[in-house]
């Protein structure tokens, strides 16, 4: 059955993939709640107040990521390598671990008071909970450097023990870069300024520095088993996208540090370097449309294909312009803080983090169930998939963009008007992105009953 | 891409670059920390102010709340709270403590988290510390 496979190992990504996609509906779920929370204030409350809510979604959201950036490294190291994974059974072992002590966290968030979660955790031997994102109990935190260790210790003796291509060496850096900056989730001063500054070389330097180059080495690998097109030029490209993304990406941090405490001339040099940010996603696009135009053969699995454009097209719009947008530190003098970020956000993590997953899930995952591709009903319903989630994100950006100028004009403008007065008036905003938002779910259902069609006899 | 431009190039480029912006970035980041005293008044953060950091973090309070323009968007700022309710701790005391347990019928509602006299009188020096930091004159109204 696995005789596409060119290595056994790779099969361990196999539940990484199956993890991930499950994650990310429990992620969608909590996102609906939120969505009904800004409409509908005291909805679950106070079993599930938005702030648990709001927890839950977004660290889902990392944690199924991190599962399809882990799934995808143990299906492409090996096929790059040229070898077996070092150990499959660590691998495994580490799967097992990492899902259950996320479901244990996610778990504690709902089921008792965070104040609780954060005595019973010992929060206060090493405090580091309560900071967006980095919400996890300090153990929780202690056992994702320990997954991250393990997973960077198997895949780098694999590919230091094999062939070495600019794919995997560009994925390694990024994972290492991943697990390194992540170590100052543990900082946590009494200053709530130096905290702010180094809380951002976690979550800025990942998603728009290392996390790039993750993204790239994913799309490089999927453009060249799709396209057939020649290594030396997918190498150079690659290359050529994450000097951009750094380049841009390490100083663009930056445009974090205009009204943190932090001296201003971080105004023009975070403005310079961010206003240039959407060129390595341009780049990412325009890499991806030339490689599909000048393939060399037909893949069976256009499915996989369309993902990969797409990732190319909305990580530039999300990431890209919508960043763009409002990087700018007169601009952001007055975007800063509103449904403007919340509008850049679900675009950018949705057009790059989510889609680079579903790509190689997309590409790896009929590979592992023994088939080239999967048959032409079930691609037919993953594109629809696609376009659905996809169209509805857009439409989720966009209102929650439409939201936020009207939030900038009628709060920050002038005297302005309370926050609560302001919100009051955005409802229909907030109406339409629920609208968008079911559709997504609906979209995420199709997606997950792709894998379930079969060829009619 | 022209033939002209060879992968070592790109290579090199990636490598170059990266290590010289790394480098920018630090030494940026050390002159930024030397200079933050003068802009933090770290001199005020008394236990108190650090007792209600640890209170705003162990309630998490920014899965609401912005906080100098971070953190979620469902609440208020809370940044410069301290002036917007008249530069009055007891009133950002009071607003805290008064949160009805069941919430307000229909109403984006704020759980009542049972704070002690020692937390309350702690997050509010936390907010009064936090109002004073000199951050570029943001927001840029009292509104938040």
């Amino acid at each position: 059955m696995t005789s596409l496979i060119k290595y056994q190992s790779q099969l361990v990504a196999k539940p990484y993939f199956i993890a991930a996609i499950g994650l990310f509906i429990g992620q969608i779920l909590f996102g609906l709640v939120m969505g009904l929370q800004y409409v509908w204030g005291d909805f679950l409350f106070p079993e599930i107040p938005f702030n648990v809510a709001r927890m839950v979604h977004t660290n889902l959201l990392i944690v199924w990521l991190l599962f399809g950036f882990m799934g995808a490294a143990y299906y492409l190291v090996p096929e790059e390598s040229e070898r077996e994974l070092h150990s499959p059974k660590l691998a495994m072992i580490l799967f097992w671990v990492f899902l259950v002590a996320g479901a244990l966290t996610i778990l504690g968030y709902l089921l008792v008071p965070y104040a609780r979660l954060a005595e019973l955790t010992g929060n206060d031997l090493l405090p580091t909970m309560g900071r967006e994102f980095l919400e996890q109990p300090t153990i929780t935190k202690i056992g994702i450097v320990v997954v991250a260790l393990g997973f960077l210790y198997n895949i780098g003796l694999t590919i230091l023990g094999g062939r070495k291509t600019v794919v995997n060496i560009i994925l390694l850096t990024g994972l290492i870069g991943l697990a390194v900056m992540f170590l100052f989730s543990f900082y946590n001063p009494e200053n709530l300024v130096l905290d702010k500054i180094f809380w951002w070389w976690v979550v800025h330097l990942w998603v728009e520095g290392v996390w790039e180059l993750i993204l790239a080495a994913i799309m490089a690998y999927v453009l060249i088993k799709t396209t057939g097109i020649d290594r030396e030029v997918i190498d150079k490209w690659l290359y050529v996208i994450v000097a951009a993304a750094l380049i841009t990406g390490i100083l663009g941090t930056g445009h974090h540090y205009y009204f943190i405490g932090t001296p201003e001339y971080w105004q023009p040099i975070g403005g310079i370097f961010s206003a240039m940010e959407p060129i390595p996603f341009f780049m990412m696009t325009l890499f991806a449309f030339n490689m599909v135009n000048r393939r060399r053969r037909d893949h069976p699995n256009k499915a996989a294909v369309l993902w990969a454009m797409g990732t190319g097209v909305l990580a530039f719009l999300g990431a890209g312009v919508w960043g763009f947008m409002h990087t700018l530190a007169p601009v952001n003098y007055y975007t800063h803080g509103t449904q403007i970020t919340a509008a850049h956000g679900h675009m950018a993590f949705y057009g790059a983090y989510v889609m680079i997953v579903l790509t190689i899930i997309s590409y790896a995952m009929p590979i592992m169930r023994g088939r080239q591709a999967n048959c032409m009903k079930a691609q037919v319903v993953e594109m629809w998939s696609f376009w659905l989630m996809s169209v509805s994100m857009v439409f989720i950006t966009l209102f929650l963009t439409g939201a936020g100028i009207l939030q900038v004009w009628l709060q920050r403008m002038g005297e302005g008007q309370a926050f609560m007065v302001v919100q009051d008036q955005l409802a229909i905003f907030y109406w339409l992105r629920l609208i968008a938002g079911t559709v997504f779910t609906i979209g995420l259902f199709v997606y997950v009953w792709s894998f379930f069609v079969k060829e009619e006899e | 891409m022209s033939e002209k431009f060879t992968k070592s190039m790109a290579r090199n480029i990636y490598f170059g670059g990266s290590i010289f912006f790394i480098f920018a970035f630090l030494a940026l980041t050390f002159d930024t920390v030397q200079r933050l005293p003068a802009r933090d008044h770290r001199e005020n953060i008394t236990a108190a102010v650090a007792l209600g950091k640890r209170v705003w973090e162990d309630n998490n309070c920014v899965g609401c709340h912005t906080i100098l323009g971070e953190g979620a968007y469902f609440a208020p700022e809370l940044g410069n709270v301290y002036k917007r309710f008249g530069n009055s701790k007891e009133a950002i005391k009071a607003f805290i403590k008064s949160r009805p347990v069941n919430g307000i019928p229909g109403r984006r509602s704020m759980p009542q988290f049972n704070l002690t006299d020692q937390e309350l009188d702690a997050v509010a020096e936390f907010l009064k510390w936090t109002s004073e930091i000199n951050n570029a004159n943001w927001p840029p109204n009292i509104q938040g």
